[in-house]
C-alpha cells in the first residue's frame, strides 16, 4: 500500500496535530474521506474531535499489537461520550508526548488510561450538552446526550452531535479538573463490559491492513543488514565486490557497532541496499566479513545454566526477609527442596521487526510497528543527532509484540541508513535476524526450600533466583535483579508463611536481555507454583486445598512495611493492593469450573496454579494427557482471571487464550542455546513454538468486577506453564523442574 | 520479464526467475497482504493458491509459477464475504492479525477439498501455520463455521 501524505492541518485544526503529515490509510475507514470533511472541529482534547459531518475521531494513542487496545481505549471514551460505535473513526497516534506515555508494555494501558479516557469523553459530552442548551437558550441540566444526540429531556427536541460542532466548538473548554464533570452510570454503559469487534477485523480479514512491513513509499530501498553473529561483536573488513554483482543490489554500506551494552541502540553491522527484498537478502548472501566477535564469543548456555545454578546454591543478596528462616528450616519435620531453570526465549513475533524511513531536508519521517513510539522517536533522533522535533514518527499496526517492538533499534537502522543513503529505506529483519539478535528472555536459575510442620503446614520458605538482568542490557556492570524484576514472583510472594527469605545472585549477561510477555513471572511463577504443588505432595494433600491454606485468609499484604523494596508495578498500592482474597477468588472460580478433584483416567491429570502479575490475578487448571512415549497433549485448559473492570470481554477472553498457547510453548517448546556467543536456533524449524496440534479446550472465566482495571495482556502466561507441569505430576509422578519439558523422561516405565 | 496470473489479471514483473512469489507479490506488485514470516516454508504467513491449492509463496519462485492462477488474499473474494472470512469475522478470530492472511488461504484450500473437516483433517491443514498470538482455538472454530456456510 502506497503512503499518501494527507496534510490534515485544516482537518485536524485544535487536536494538536498542527502539520503532521498522516498516512493515507489510517483515514477514512469508516467515515468520510478526511479530504471531504467539513471544515469546523470541534475537539475538546487530544484524544477526540467531531466534525460537522457527525463523525467522532478517536485517536488510539497505544501501539496496537494484538491485546485489542486500539479498540478498547477508544470504547470508553465514546460511552462517556454516549457516542454512536458505528459512527466514530478510531486513528492511531503519531508519537507525541501531548497523548501521555504511548510505551504499550507492562500491560498498563488500560490501568493508565481508562480514567484519562473516561474524563475525555466526559469533558466532549458535557461541552456537547451546553453547546445545546445555548442553542435551546435552555438549563445545560435539562440537556442529556443519548445516543450521538443532545436531547432536551423537558420538550424532546434533538441535536445530533454534528449539528452541536459548530456552537460547541466556540465554547470556551475549561480543563478536566476544572470541570465538574458527570461521569454516566455503570447502569448506562453501551460499551464498556460488551464485547466489540476490533477496529481493523474487516481489513484484517482481506489483507488490507496495514502493517509496518507493509508501508511503501516512493523511491523507497530496500534494506537487509548483516549483524555480528556474537553480541558486542564488531566488523574488522568486508568484501562487498560479490554481493554488489546481484542484480538489484545498489550499494553497501558500514553501520558502526554500538558499543556494548548497546541498549536501544543499532547493533550495527554491513546494509545491503537494494532495489526489493529479495536482492537485498540475496547480496547478503554474498558478503564477506571478518569480524571482531568481541568479548561474548564465549557464552555457552550449558555452562553458563551450570553457572546458575551453582551460584543459586549460595545465599544471595537479601530481598525480602521474615522471620528466621534457617531456624524454622533446621527444626523442621519436613524439608522440601527443589531447583528450577527456564531458557532464554526469543519473542519470535510473526512480523519481524522491520521500519521504514525517510530524511529529507533535516527532517526525518518514519514509519515502524513500534510498541514504544516515542522513545523510538528519541533513539531516531539521537542516531541522526537531530532535535525530536525534527522527527515524525507514524505507528503502524504491530504484527506482534510480546515486548521485542517496545526496544527501537531496528527503527533507527532505517533512519540512519536513510540518513547516509538520502533516500527512502525499509530495514526488514529475516527470521534468523530476529531469532539470533533478539533481545532475549531472560535465563533464570533458581531454588526454593520449605519446611513443614507436622501437620504438614509451610513453616519456612527459602526463594534464590539468579538471572541476568534486563538493566544490564543498558548499563554496564549490573549483575543484581533490580526490584521491579524482583516482584515479579520472588519479592510478592503472597502465601500465608511466619518464615520467608527471598534471594538473588549475580550474574553477568552475554546477550541482549529485553522484556518477553509477562517478563520475571515466567519463571518466577514456574518455580513458586510447582513448588506449592511439591509441598502439598509432600504434605500428603490435595494441591487446591494446599494452596487455599497457603494463600490463608483474605487480606491486603503490605510489603513496604516489611521492608520490601516493591514497586507494584508502578501503581499506588491502595488502589492496586496485593489482595489474597481476590488471589482466593480465581482459584475457587477455576476449581469449580473445571471439574478440579473429578477422576481422570490413566497418565492423565490435572494441575493447578494461581498467580497475581501485572495487578491481575489469574489461576489455571491444566489438563494433560502422557502417552506411553511421554508425549504431552493437553485437551483442556481452565483460566480465571479478576482483572478489575474488563472494558471488552472478548479481548479479555482472547488474551487469556492467547496466554495459554504462548504459555504452553514455553514449557512444552521453545529454547534458545548459544554456544560460542552464537544462538544455535534461527527459523522456525529449529525454534519451536505452539502450533495448532497442541491446542487445548480453553475455557476462560472472567470474575465481574468494578475495581480499577489492571493488566490483560501478560498475567495468563505465568500460571499456565506450571499448571500444565502440576498436571504432569499428577499424571505421572514426574517433577518437571525444567523448561522445555523434556519429553523423554515421561516415556511409560 | 515474467508473466503472472494474479486474482483474476495479468502482471508482469520484471525480476530474476529465481525470485519467490512471496516478494514479487509484495515488493514489485504491491500486493501486500501476503505476509513474510519466516523464508523457508515454516511458518505459513506467505501462503496464497496456485490454482486452488494452498503453497508457501516465500518458497516457490516466481519461474515455478508458469500460468497457474495465483490467488492472494486481496482476490479471496470481491468483498471480503468468502464463507472463511465471514467466519474469521463472526468469531472474531484475529489478534494482532499478522498471520491471518496466510491462515485464511489455507483454510480455504482446505475447505475447498474437504468441505466437513474432522479435527484431525483441521490439525493436518493448519499445523504449518503459526500464529504467536495463539488464536489457534478460534481458527479452529472459524474453520467449523465456515464449513457451516458452505465454503
Amino acid at each position: 500500500m502506497t503512503i499518501e501524505n494527507l496534510s490534515r492541518r485544516d482537518i485536524l485544526r485544535g487536536m494538536g496535530l498542527g502539520s503532521g503529515l498522516v498516512l493515507g490509510f489510517h483515514v477514512g475507514f469508516r467515515s468520510l474521506p478526511a479530504w471531504a470533511a467539513p471544515e469546523t472541529q470541534f475537539a475538546p482534547n487530544v484524544y477526540v474531535s467531531i466534525d460537522e459531518s457527525g463523525t467522532v475521531t478517536i485517536v488510539a494513542h497505544r501501539s496496537e499489537m494484538g491485546t485489542g487496545i486500539k479498540t478498547g481505549l477508544p470504547m470508553v471514551l465514546a460511552d462517556e461520550l454516549d457516542a454512536d460505535w458505528n459512527r466514530v473513526n478510531v486513528v492511531q497516534a503519531d508519537a507525541d508526548v501531548k497523548y501521555g506515555d504511548q510505551n504499550t508494555d507492562g500491560s498498563r494501558s488500560m490501568r493508565q488510561f481508562y480514567q484519562p479516557l473516561r474524563e475525555a469523553g466526559a469533558v466532549a459530552r458535557q461541552l456537547l450538552e451546553e453547546a445545546a442548551a445555548h442553542i435551546w437558550n435552555v438549563d445545560p441540566a435539562s440537556c442529556h446526550a443519548q445516543n450521538h444526540a443532545v436531547v432536551h429531556q423537558p420538550t424532546g427536541r434533538r441535536l445530533g452531535f454534528g449539528e452541536l460542532v459548530k456552537v460547541a466548538a466556540d465554547l470556551p473548554i475549561p480543563s478536566a479538573d476544572h470541570m465538574q464533570l458527570r461521569f454516566k452510570p455503570a447502569s448506562t454503559r453501551r460499551y464498556v463490559g460488551t464485547p466489540v469487534p476490533i477496529v481493523d477485523l474487516a481489513d484484517i480479514v482481506r489483507g488490507r491492513a496495514t502493517y509496518g512491513i507493509d508501508v511503501v513509499v516512493p523511491g523507497m530501498k530496500y534494506v537487509s543488514i548483516e549483524r555480528c553473529p556474537v553480541y558486542g561483536g564488531r566488523v574488522k573488513s568486508f568484501d562487498a565486490k560479490d554481493a554488489l554483482a546481484v542484480p538489484g543490489v545498489e550499494k553497501i554500506i558500514e553501520m558502526e557497532a554500538t558499543p556494548i551494552p548497546s541498549g536501544f541502540d543499532p547493533l550495527g553491522g554491513i546494509a545491503v541496499i537494494a532495489s526489493n527484498t529479495w536482492a537485498a537478502q540475496q547480496g547478503r548472501e554474498k558478503l564477506k566479513i571478518d569480524w571482531d566477535f568481541g568479548p561474548n564469543a564465549g557464552y555457552d548456555t550449558t555452562a553458563y545454566r551450570a553457572e546458575l545454578e551453582a551460584t543459586a546454591k549460595r545465599p544471595g543478596r537479601l530481598v525480602r526477609g521474615q522471620g528466621d528462616v534457617a531456624d524454622a528450616l533446621h527444626s523442621a519435620a519436613h524439608r522440601v527442596s527443589a531447583d528450577y531453570f527456564v531458557p532464554h526465549y526469543a519473542h519470535a513475533s510473526m512480523e519481524v521487526p522491520t521500519a521504514v524511513a525517510h530524511v529529507t531536508d533535516g527532517h526525518c519521517e518514519v514509519w515502524a510497528p513500534t510498541q514504544n513510539p516515542q522513545g523510538a522517536k528519541t533513539v531516531v533522533a539521537q542516531a541522526l543527532g537531530f532535535d525530536e522535533s525534527k522527527v515524525t514518527l507514524h505507528v503502524t499496526l504491530l504484527g506482534g509484540g510480546f515486548g521485542r517492538k517496545s526496544k527501537p533499534d531496528y527503527v533507527a537502522e532505517a533512519a540512519v541508513l536513510s540518513q547516509k543513503l538520502g533516500a527512502p529505506v525499509k530495514v526488514t529483519w529475516t527470521r534468523p535476524d530476529d531469532i539470533q539478535h533478539d533481545y532475549y528472555h531472560s535465563i533464570c536459575a533458581q531454588h526454593l526450600e520449605a519446611a513443614l510442620d507436622a501437620k504438614g503446614r509451610t513453616t519456612a520458605w527459602l526463594h534464590r533466583t539468579v538471572f541476568p538482568p534486563i538493566e544490564a542490557t543498558f548499563q554496564p556492570d549490573v549483575t543484581y535483579g533490580g526490584a521491579g524484576e524482583l516482584q515479579q514472583g520472588v519479592t510478592d510472594m503472597p502465601y500465608d508463611i511466619a518464615n520467608v527469605r527471598c534471594e538473588n545472585g549475580a550474574a553477568v549477561n552475554h546477550v541482549r536481555i529485553g522484556w518477553y510477555r509477562s517478563v520475571f513471572n515466567i519463571p518466577h511463577a514456574f518455580a513458586v507454583c510447582s513448588f506449592a504443588d511439591e509441598l502439598a505432595a509432600a504434605a500428603g494433600q490435595d494441591p487446591l486445598e494446599y494452596l487455599r491454606q497457603l494463600i490463608g485468609a483474605p487480606r491486603h499484604i503490605d510489603l513496604r512495611a516489611m521492608g520490601v523494596d516493591y514497586p507494584n508495578y508502578g501503581a499506588p498500592l491502595d488502589v492496586y493492593p496485593i489482595d489474597t482474597g481476590r488471589l482466593r477468588g480465581v482459584l475457587d472460580l477455576v476449581a469449580a469450573k473445571s471439574g478440579w478433584g473429578q477422576k481422570l483416567p490413566a497418565r492423565q491429570g490435572r494441575g493447578i496454579a494461581v498467580h497475581r502479575s501485572f495487578l491481575s490475578y489469574v489461576a489455571v487448571v491444566a489438563q494433560v494427557a502422557v502417552g506411553n512415549d511421554g508425549q504431552v497433549t493437553i485437551p483442556r485448559i481452565d483460566m480465571a482471571i479478576d482483572c478489575g473492570l474488563v472494558v471488552n470481554p472478548d479481548r479479555v477472553r482472547a488474551q487469556l487464550e492467547g496466554a495459554a498457547i504462548m504459555a504452553i510453548g514455553n514449557a512444552l517448546y521453545s529454547n534458545i542455546s548459544a554456544k560460542q556467543g552464537r544462538i544455535e536456533q534461527g527459523n522456525f524449524d529449529d525454534y519451536s513454538v505452539a502450533r495448532t496440534d497442541i491446542t487445548p479446550d480453553t475455557h476462560v472465566y472472567l470474575v465481574d468486577s468494578s475495581a480499577p482495571p489492571s493488566g490483560v495482556g501478560e498475567p495468563g502466561v505465568p500460571p499456565t506453564a506450571p499448571a500444565i507441569c502440576n498436571a504432569i505430576y499428577a499424571a505421572t509422578g514426574k517433577r518437571i523442574r525444567s523448561l522445555p519439558i523434556d519429553t523423554q523422561q515421561l516415556k511409560a516405565a | 520479464m515474467t508473466t503472472l496470473r494474479v486474482n483474476g489479471g495479468t502482471r508482469a514483473v520484471d525480476a530474476d526467475p529465481a525470485t519467490p512469489l512471496l516478494w514479487a507479490l509484495r515488493d514489485l506488485l504491491g500486493l501486500t497482504g501476503t505476509k513474510f514470516g519466516c523464508g523457508i516454508g515454516a511458518c505459513g504467513a506467505c501462503t496464497v493458491l496456485l490454482n486452488g491449492q494452498a503453497v508457501r509463496s516465500c518458497i516457490t519462485s516466481i519461474s515455478d509459477v508458469g500460468d497457474q492462477e495465483i490467488t492472494t488474499i486481496e482476490g479471496l473474494s470481491q468483498d471480503g464475504t468468502h464463507p472463511v472470512q465471514r467466519a474469521w469475522v463472526a468469531n472474531n478470530v484475529p489478534q494482532c492479525g499478522y498471520c491471518q492472511a496466510g491462515q485464511i488461504m489455507q483454510a480455504a484450500a482446505l475447505l475447498k477439498d474437504t468441505p466437513k473437516p474432522t479435527d484431525q483433517q483441521i490439525t493436518d491443514a493448519m499445523s504449518g501455520n503459526i500464529c504467536r498470538c495463539g488464536t489457534y482455538q478460534r481458527i479452529r472454530a472459524a474453520i467449523k463455521a465456515a464449513a457451516e456456510l458452505g465454503a
